[in-house]
């Protein structure tokens, strides 16, 4: 019977399918366990980095002009784009797109029909995307993620500080997926520069109180740190989505290994009765047949 | 006192020192126990720990910040 052989082809074809997505869904797991710890030792260093900014520019009497406060008419604008180099890990890419075109539609309408609306692409599949809709793209940088490391990252922060200070842009912001558990990402869109002054947080507990001797001086200290404290943000950012990436993989194939499992249990199913069937079908020719014979 | 040494990347310190010197802004500096509360920016060089057995260690940093308090000390390297 040829349908019997169809099913066999096709739950043949679905096992080793199977076997392709979860011998990926092992792989993003082992590659996210490894982002993952990246991420989470670095957070405790920027959220340090960034407490001791505010404090010591909270006891600044006159904040004097830091260059990257400095706030301008957001007459040229940078998005930095954050995605992954691969596909196969759920609305991870798309969603950030989505973002990004919502922003631009909305806050950034005016600049992006002027021509002033530049984009910087980390990742291959956000620069594939607004490259085929033509979007003007300031640079990209497929490679980051081959060799990810602090030393890496932190020429692009420095080139980003560049151009705002020579006031190649006035507004930069950046557009990732937060890693919050191997499951669940969270889509962010976060001004890189001009600096935001920060609400004081509540938990972290300041330095007020405590006579701290300062060597430099303070103003000095909070000049040194900015830069520092930027390229920390932008590094973050890479490591959140780059850990996030693996989290969204590993659950795409999860899921995608899951329905492979449902599908075959079917197609089982189908094939068994099939395979009764015939053998039915034999037995009762074989039957009839022997009674016509004595009959 | 309490030394942790954090990079980005990395911890690369955590432990029990007697003497740590490090390259200063404004030049070379060294902290003993019990120092009072200090906030300083490192230059890029070496940061030297003696640890609890008097054995002697070498970090290469690329400027940080440092950070004491109540005989810790918190070294955010780069």
């Amino acid at each position: 019977m040829s349908n019997l052989k169809e099913v066999r082809l096709r739950i043949e074809s679905i096992k080793s399918t199977q076997q392709i997505t979860s011998a990926m869904k092992l792989v993003a797991a082992s590659k996210l366990r490894k982002s993952q710890n990246a991420i989470l030792t670095l957070r405790p260093y920027a959220s340090k980095l960034n407490g001791l900014i505010q404090d010591i520019s909270a006891s600044l009497e006159e904040s004097d002009e830091i260059v990257y406060a400095e706030k301008r008419d957001p007459e040229k604008v940078l998005l930095v784009i954050i995605t992954s180099n691969r596909g196969l890990c759920g609305a991870f890419n798309s969603n950030v797109i989505k973002l990004a075109r919502f922003l631009i539609y909305d806050n950034y309408m005016q600049q992006y029909e002027k021509g002033n609306l530049s984009l910087y692409c980390i990742g291959k599949k956000g620069y594939d995307y607004f490259k085929r809709h033509k979007y003007n793209i300031l640079e990209t940088n497929l490679k980051i993620f081959d060799n990810l490391s602090f030393e890496n990252v932190a020429p692009i922060a420095v080139q980003l500080m560049q151009d705002y200070k020579e006031k190649k842009f006035d507004r930069i912001e950046i557009i990732y997926n937060q890693f919050k558990n191997a499951s669940s990402q969270i889509l962010i869109n976060e001004q890189f520069l001009p600096i935001q002054p920060h609400e004081p947080d509540q938990d972290e507990d300041t330095l007020s109180g405590v006579d701290y001797i300062f060597e430099p001086k303070k103003e000095q200290i909070v000049r040194e740190l900015i830069p520092k404290s930027l390229k920390i943000q932008l590094y973050k950012a890479i490591l959140d989505s780059f850990a996030s990436e693996h989290g969204a993989r590993m659950t795409a194939m999860h899921m995608a290994t899951d329905n492979a499992q449902e599908l075959l249990k079917e197609l089982r199913l189908s094939y068994n009765k099939a395979r009764q069937a015939s053998i039915t079908n034999e037995i009762i020719e074989i039957v009839s047949g022997s009674i016509a014979l004595i009959g | 006192m309490y030394l942790e040494i954090i990079t980005p990347d990395s911890t690369i310190y955590t432990g029990e020192v007697n003497l740590i010197q490090f390259p200063g802004y404004d030049g070379s500096f060294e902290v003993l126990n019990n120092h009072a509360p200090l906030i300083s920016v490192l230059k890029a060089g070496k940061i030297k720990v003696k640890d609890n057995n008097d054995q002697l260690q070498y970090f290469e940093i690329n400027g940080g910040v440092v950070e004491v308090l109540k005989n810790t000390v918190l070294v955010l390297a780069e």
